[in-house]
């Protein structure tokens, strides 16, 4: 496609920023525990979830990321949030169905989806 | 569209393709597959990320993770234990020496603590083949506004505020440059950018070539559009396949977006760019000779004036700069003038790239803002000398500069600082020597180059280079004189002075240096007829010692011109008749035996 204007290539400088966001910085974490504990309690299902929300979302400003086993394997799957400026706040035994709510409370609104909590990290 | 929670980075510049990392990314993609990983995983070719040493290079995004040295039997570790399973692989990280930890993050590594990338911005961030990727990253963003809201002497303006000057190692203001070839009136005007990068060790313009190309295509539509021009030739040489393969891709999606061709963004501006492949010769590098070897000449330079300026290419006037200066162009336009001028030294502005090589521990590509020391980059960027042995010089830019001792090791890095140690800015080539070099060696090294070099059409060039290579050939033979040092020196200096271009003018430069700081290695070989470094075949011997002798016969076995004698119960002896100081026997012998002397 041609660019004939200020807007033709600001149009494609925003969905080429969303294709390379995964590589930006400063934004929000999702992290998932990806050791043999949280991958037998079906973390694998959850990081799916959680990709398939964002997309139909639109969150672009949002990086998924794995982490290996931190020793909690009974509360697995774990799946900690880490808005910018705010501590990390962690989820534990968290299902696919946990994952829409997680991420429209808590991610969008900002809200700790209490009944899932299991601890915060300043 | 998927939205890809991790991207990895695989390095794709030459030094890294040579390392194997075309393979890893192809092995990355399948293992991706195997695990159901490749909806959620995006592989992505860059350019040169610069630490070179450490290659080939991964860099795994969002965490930022900086994997070394990748074999493609690595693949499937990062594969399984950190996409799938969230672990870092810790035996790929970099670890800067026993005692440190091993480094994590790209932001974490002393290599780059000190840079300050503007013109390798992108290299190693984005995939060069791509140009959504470079307009992500404010890509094109500085032609739109040059051709939306600037007249072409408002970016002659900023070009002169920022002080940027040329990189190719003349260093001459690249505003005053554009202000010159604007001024001149003509029916067809030419923007051309330098890229036959010659000097042995240097890789700087072939790395921004290779990973960030629209950015030197940006840069010539802006000079562009303030000189008038409508046409441009990048001059590259064809020992660098890789950057004409990602010029070409660049300059055909550019012409797609119609960011390059006719009617620029919908304006008036028209610009198109072609791609002229030079055969390798060292002397296409100076402008005139490029102009020359673009037209179908033979490439050979001409006495100026008239300046390209004025009667360029074609005889039309034509703007010359370096890969370097024109991917500086677009962030200079966007930050303005003033940001860039606030980088560097009172008469140097901005960065500077050098590709760091010889004996040095991180070999690569280094983006430094000018004023920062030689010491620090040789030892904070470069980690020091390999082995930790002693440093001895630097030259810095390449055969046309000259050498810098441990006394210059604070020197600023600024064109006029440089200048009056006796070297040059150069194009950024940066060779670090340590004490095991015989400066006589190298300054006959760089002479072979450039006397190989010289196209012939001066006289002090063609005959003087020739005679001074074999001044120094005698004296690494132990057949020089004292008087030959005089002679030397006359000579050098009546070839810098009266050569026609700057390959004869700079030709002597290693010569003169080495004499000015190292004269006491030109006497020991001449007076001592010894090479104090132990480099020059013809004044060293290899000997075995008899008393360390196991008698395993390795020496006579690797020999390669079975110089070597001995059997079980005698030990071996070298015939020195016969020898030829490949120094094959000392790197074999388990029993450290044989000494050179």
């Amino acid at each position: 496609m041609k660019i004939t204007s200020l807007e033709d290539l600001r149009k494609i400088k925003a969905s080429a920023t969303d294709q390379t966001s995964a590589r930006s910085e400063g934004k929000t974490r999702i992290i998932i525990g990806l050791g043999t504990c949280g991958i037998a309690a079906g973390a694998r299902a959850v990081m799916e979830a959680v990709l398939e929300e964002l997309s139909k979302r639109g969150l672009k400003d949002v990086s998924v990321e794995g982490t290996g086993c931190i020793g909690m394997c009974q509360q697995e799957p774990l799946l900690d949030v880490i808005r910018p400026g705010e501590p990390r706040i962690t989820y534990g035994l968290v299902t696919v169905q946990d994952v829409p709510r997680i991420v429209s409370e808590h991610l969008v609104n900002g809200r700790i989806v209490e009944d899932r909590l299991i601890g915060r990290a300043d | 569209m998927p939205t890809y929670r991790s991207h990895v980075l695989v390095c794709g510049g030459t030094g890294c393709v040579a390392g194997g990392s075309q393979i890893v990314q192809a092995r990355m993609k399948e293992e991706l597959v195997k695990k159901g990983l490749d909806k959620e995983v995006l592989v992505v070719q860059t350019g040169c990320h610069g630490m070179c040493e450490l290659g080939p290079i991964v860099v795994v995004y969002p965490e930022g993770t900086f994997y070394t040295r990748v074999q493609p039997d690595d693949v499937k570790l990062i594969v399984e234990e950190h996409l799938y399973k969230g672990r870092v692989v810790e035996k790929l990280l970099y670890k800067p020496s026993e005692k440190m930890e091993s480094v994590k993050h790209y932001n974490e590594l002393p290599f780059y603590a000190k840079q300050h990338r503007i013109a390798l911005r992108n290299c190693g961030y984005i995939n060069p083949d791509n140009i959504e990727e470079y307009i992500a990253r404010d890509g094109y963003q500085a032609l739109a506004k040059v051709l939306k809201e600037m007249t072409p002497d408002d970016v002659i303006n900023e070009m002169k505020t920022s002080g940027l000057r040329g990189r190719g190692g003349g260093g001459f203001p690249t505003g005053m440059k554009w202000e010159f070839c604007k001024k001149s009136v003509s029916d067809k005007k030419y923007t051309i950018c330098n890229a036959d990068e010659g000097d042995p060790g240097a890789f700087m313009d072939r790395s921004i070539l290779e990973g960030d190309p629209h950015s030197v295509l940006e840069g010539m539509a802006i000079g562009a559009f303030a000189m008038g021009a409508d046409e441009g030739y990048i001059y590259c040489r064809a020992e660098y396949p890789l950057a004409i393969k990602r010029l070409k891709t660049a300059i055909a999606q550019a012409e797609e977006y119609g960011l390059l061709g006719r009617n620029i963004m919908g304006t008036n501006f028209s610009f198109e760019i072609h791609i002229k492949e030079g055969a390798g010769a060292f002397v296409c590098g100076e402008e005139t000779a490029l102009m020359a070897s673009i037209e179908g000449e033979r490439g050979m330079p001409r006495p100026r004036p008239p300046f390209p300026a004025n009667k360029g290419l074609w005889a039309k006037p034509s703007n010359i700069n370096n890969v370097e200066t024109w991917a500086n162009v677009s962030p200079i336009i966007i930050n303005g003038g003033a940001w860039y001028a606030s980088m560097g030294t009172e008469k140097s502005k901005g960065t500077k790239v050098f590709a760091l090589t010889g004996k040095v521990k991180n070999t690569g590509l280094v983006e430094v803002p000018m004023g920062i020391t030689i010491r620090e980059i040789i030892f904070d960027l470069g980690g020091g000398i390999i082995n930790d042995k002693a440093f001895k010089a630097a030259q810095i830019g390449g055969p046309s500069g000259g050498c810098l001792t441990e006394a210059h090791l604070d020197t600023p890095v600024d064109y006029e600082s440089l200048t009056a140690a006796g070297a040059i800015m150069g194009s950024g080539g940066l060779v670090i020597m340590d004490e095991e070099t015989c400066m006589v060696d190298v300054a006959k090294f760089f002479l072979e180059f450039t006397q190989r070099e010289s196209c012939g059409k001066c006289v002090p060039c063609r005959e003087g280079t020739k005679q001074m290579l074999l001044t120094l050939e005698r004296i690494t033979r132990g057949e020089g004189t004292m008087e030959d040092l005089d002679k030397l020196e006359e000579l050098a200096v009546m070839v810098k002075e009266s050569s026609l271009c700057g390959l004869g003018q700079t030709a002597p430069n290693p010569v003169l240096t080495t004499l000015r700081y190292f004269r006491h290695e030109y006497e020991a070989h001449i007076r001592e007829k010894t090479c104090p470094a132990k480099a020059c075949a013809a004044l060293i011997q290899y000997i075995v010692n008899p008393d360390l002798c196991r008698k395993c016969g390795l020496c006579a076995k690797n020999c390669p011109v079975t110089c070597i004698s001995g059997d079980r119960q005698t030990p071996y002896v070298i015939d020195q008749s016969k020898c030829i100081k490949c120094g094959t026997c000392l790197e074999v012998c388990p029993f450290k035996a044989i000494r050179k002397e």
